[in-house]
């Protein structure tokens, strides 16, 4: 069986960014799987500006942003291969991906680094009755054939959640001659970000109902209608709100899911609220020498924070393999591993535990949070002892926040047992 | 004296804003912090954006090369511009930065590639 020191599922660009650093950190034998026919994953369908602003210092386009770490990649000569589908990946490191030229192929990693990237929740998962006509699209497959394909997607459009692919598509359908008629939510808040919901919907007039759903999909062949209706607290449709739209088109920005199936093979424990694998401050999943990073992990809001993520998981999948090979000198101190707890208004963190001996000097711990808040804090507890509190004007689900844990905090806590981030009011 | 009233784009915060124009004078409201009153300004005298799009490809390895505006433009020529992009076809090969349009609807501004398009073999 072939070999390879780290083997990266996905090109996109948390696997680009994983295969520099892992080279930079000293491993020569790197291998990118990739499904698609090109590198760079969905930046190539987002061709909107505002990339790059953290790791570049400018402004850039999506297919800008990946050329800069394709262009790195091929610079290093690491090898990938394209139009290449990974079917599984086993406890013991074995991946198996099927191509055109090599048929089916089962290699042996050192390492793994998980970069698969999400997907967006499809129409089933919403429970919207109706037929199932032609002219439904998720707004990132209809991004894919207007940027990419070069179709005109629909004439007359209602879109359904206000995410920030939605409100993009909003506009982008409306450059090309479309007539964006609303964008309904179910939540009262937008989970866009607001840059967009200025630039993309108030710019062309394009109306946002918020703690809005569709009721029902009308048309047999072709999308002809959609009625939205008013929803209560409950998030139930409030008889008697109800309005309906002429329209040949439906887009769903109704969230995103990351692609965990391979994951489940390498029996990493999973975390329900992510969706993601649990990982510790090395980005290392349950199974031994599997990292993760990226939106298999958790979904982010900037590709910037991708990249950062995803060159600490190839760092760390290098040290890795050249501490299995004995490469590595340095001494590892016995581990003393501490979860981190999200509680009151903090949904989750990444990573999901911290080995507070052996961590880097600084660690970032990412969280979303569940609702909009505003002058709230930000609570970081050692056990019971409160260690940090950041006061933020506004909190919303829609962007990522964080916190920096630091090592030398930890020197007077010989015994703990739980760091907890959490929300807190005055 | 004429009042508008704005979103701030600056944070999540997303203040609020009327702004109340006599001629020069410019009175900014709602803001929290400097950057709002900065963006009021700028949005009420001469708003700006960059426009991004995708134009036709002949002979490449893919149907459309992504494009971009060299820099913002008036925000009230973003459909002019878009009349024109639909108009063009590029021919591969293309690459990052190479300009598809010259001087796009009379604005002075090009139109650049955002990706690189192979030609097709």
């Amino acid at each position: 069986m072939r070999e390879h020191d780290i083997v990266i599922i996905g090109g996109g660009p948390a696997g680009l960014a994983a295969a520099v650093s892992a080279r930079k950190a000293g491993i020569q034998d790197i291998l990118i799987l990739e499904r698609d026919h090109m590198l760079g994953g969905i930046l190539n369908q987002c061709i909107h500006n505002g990339f790059g602003l953290h790791t570049f210092k400018e402004e850039l386009t999506g297919p800008e942003y990946a050329s800069r770490f394709i262009k790195m990649v091929e610079e290093e000569k690491i090898p990938y291969r394209l139009n290449t589908i990974v079917v599984d990946i086993t406890k013991d490191k074995e991946i198996t991906y099927i191509n055109r030229d090599e048929g089916l192929v089962t290699i042996k990693a050192g390492a793994v680094i998980l970069a698969m990237g999400c997907r967006e929740r499809p129409r089933g998962a919403l429970n919207i009755p109706g037929y199932r006509p032609a002219g439904i699209y998720s707004a990132g497959t209809a991004q894919r054939l207007t940027n990419m394909e070069g179709f005109q997607v629909g004439k007359e459009v209602v879109i359904l959640g206000s995410g920030d692919i939605g409100l993009i598509m909003a506009r982008r359908m409306t450059l090309e001659g479309a007539k964006v008629k609303v964008v309904a939510e179910l939540m009262p808040y937008s989970g866009g970000l607001k840059r967009n919901i200025v630039q993309c919907l108030d710019d062309y007039g394009i109306p946002l109902k918020l703690s809005h759903t569709v009721v029902e999909i009308h048309g047999k062949e072709r999308v002809t209608g959609i009625t939205i209706a008013e929803v209560d607290e409950r998030r139930k449709p409030i008889p008697g709100t109800e309005e309906y739209y002429s329209c040949d088109t439906l887009l769903l920005s109704v969230g995103l899911i990351p692609e965990n199936e391979l994951t489940k093979g390498t029996g990493a424990s999973m975390s329900r609220v992510t969706s993601g694998p649990n990982v510790n401050d090395r980005l290392e999943t349950g199974a031994e020498g599997v990292f993760a990073c990226g939106n298999v992990l958790h979904v982010h809001d900037l590709v910037d924070f991708v990249s950062e993520e995803a060159a600490l998981a190839g760092e760390n999948a290098a040290h890795y393999v050249q501490k299995q090979k004995g490469q590595q000198a340095v001494e590892a101190a016995e581990s003393h591993e501490v979860p981190l707890l999200a509680e009151n208004g903090v949904r989750y963190t990444v990573p999901q535990t911290l080995d507070v001996a052996n961590m880097k000097d600084m660690v970032v711990v990412r969280f979303r949070v569940s609702d909009v808040f505003k002058n709230r804090s930000i609570a970081v507890y050692y056990d019971d002892q409160l260690i940090s509190k950041r006061k933020k004007k506004v909190l919303a689900p829609g962007e990522m926040e964080q916190v920096m844990l630091k090592k030398d905090s930890f020197a007077k806590y010989p015994d703990l047992k739980k760091i907890t981030i959490c929300t807190e009011g005055e | 004296m004429e009042r508008r009233e704005l979103i701030c784009i600056g944070c999540p915060m997303g203040c609020p804003m009327t702004v109340e124009m006599d001629g020069t004078d410019i009175t900014v409201s709602g803001n929290t912090c400097p950057r709002g009153a900065d963006y009021a300004k700028k949005e009420v005298l001469s708003p700006t954006r960059i426009v991004t799009s995708s134009v036709k490809v002949e002979g490449g390895d893919m149907a459309m090369v992504s494009v971009k505006t060299e820099h913002d433009i008036p925000k009230g020529k973003i459909m002019d511009i878009m009349a024109e992009i639909h108009r063009t076809k590029a021919k591969a090969p293309v690459a990052i930065g190479d300009v598809v349009i010259e001087d796009c609807a009379g604005t002075g501004v090009n139109i650049v590639a955002t990706r690189n398009v192979e030609a097709a073999c």
